[in-house]
């Protein structure tokens, strides 16, 4: 038998560390970092969150939320480099 | 415990440190390049290595049905592929934008701050 709520106990303990860093981080770039890790997290403890509750649906969820996690950063690191989105 | 059992839980355990190292890197390293070193790397090789071992127990202990035998592992093999390829693209974007605007840098004589020449 494996244990998918331990994992999900040890994943969110990491998430709350890199918290930090989206909270208090110096720069902006920092902020950015920690927030682009935290989603990748979420991917996973939403997978396993489908495991736990025994309902396929959630993998859709974690696909869709890992797309918008990196047209986020992609837009933001435009729009601080370039100063606009569009152009 | 059955070996399918005990290798899945190997292979989600070492995803799971591999992911807690990169959060402790990326509290503790005193740079933004360097804890995009940390992160870049350690979240995506975690990520994978778990939902790895999710397929190799979807495959062996899921249901008779189509839907658990063989859509939820392309699903979980679709998240793998598509964050090996957009997490690195990602951090490339990142790291530009931050040596574009001239975040200081650490090294080991000391806190590098960019002169006007040296650029790129």
């Amino acid at each position: 038998m494996v244990f998918f709520e331990v994992f999900i106990w040890i994943l969110l303990f990491t998430a709350f560390i890199a918290l930090y860093r989206a909270v208090f981080g110096p720069t902006t770039f920092d902020k950015i970092v920690a927030v682009n890790v935290i989603g990748t997290k979420t991917v996973v403890v939403l997978v396993l969150i489908g495991y736990v509750y025994s309902r396929p649906y959630f993998f859709d969820i974690a696909l869709l939320y890992a797309i918008l996690n990196f047209i986020a950063v992609i837009a933001i690191t435009k729009y601080i480099e370039r100063g606009r989105i569009c152009e | 415990m059955t070996p399918i059992d005990i290798a899945v839980t190997l292979t989600m355990a070492i995803g799971a440190v591999l992911m807690l190292t990169g959060s402790i890197g990326l509290l503790r390293f005193p740079d933004v390049f360097t804890r995009m070193h940390a992160t870049g790397k350690c979240d995506t090789l975690g990520e994978a290595l778990i939902l790895f071992g999710l397929i190799i127990f979807q495959v062996y202990h899921g249901h008779e049905l189509l839907l658990d035998r063989i859509i939820v592992p392309t699903k979980m093999l679709f998240i793998i592929i598509f964050l090996f390829i957009a997490n690195p693209v990602a951090g490339h974007a990142i790291m530009k934008v931050a040596l574009v605007v001239r975040t200081p840098m650490w090294t080991k004589k000391g806190w590098n701050i960019w002169s006007k020449e040296e650029h790129k």
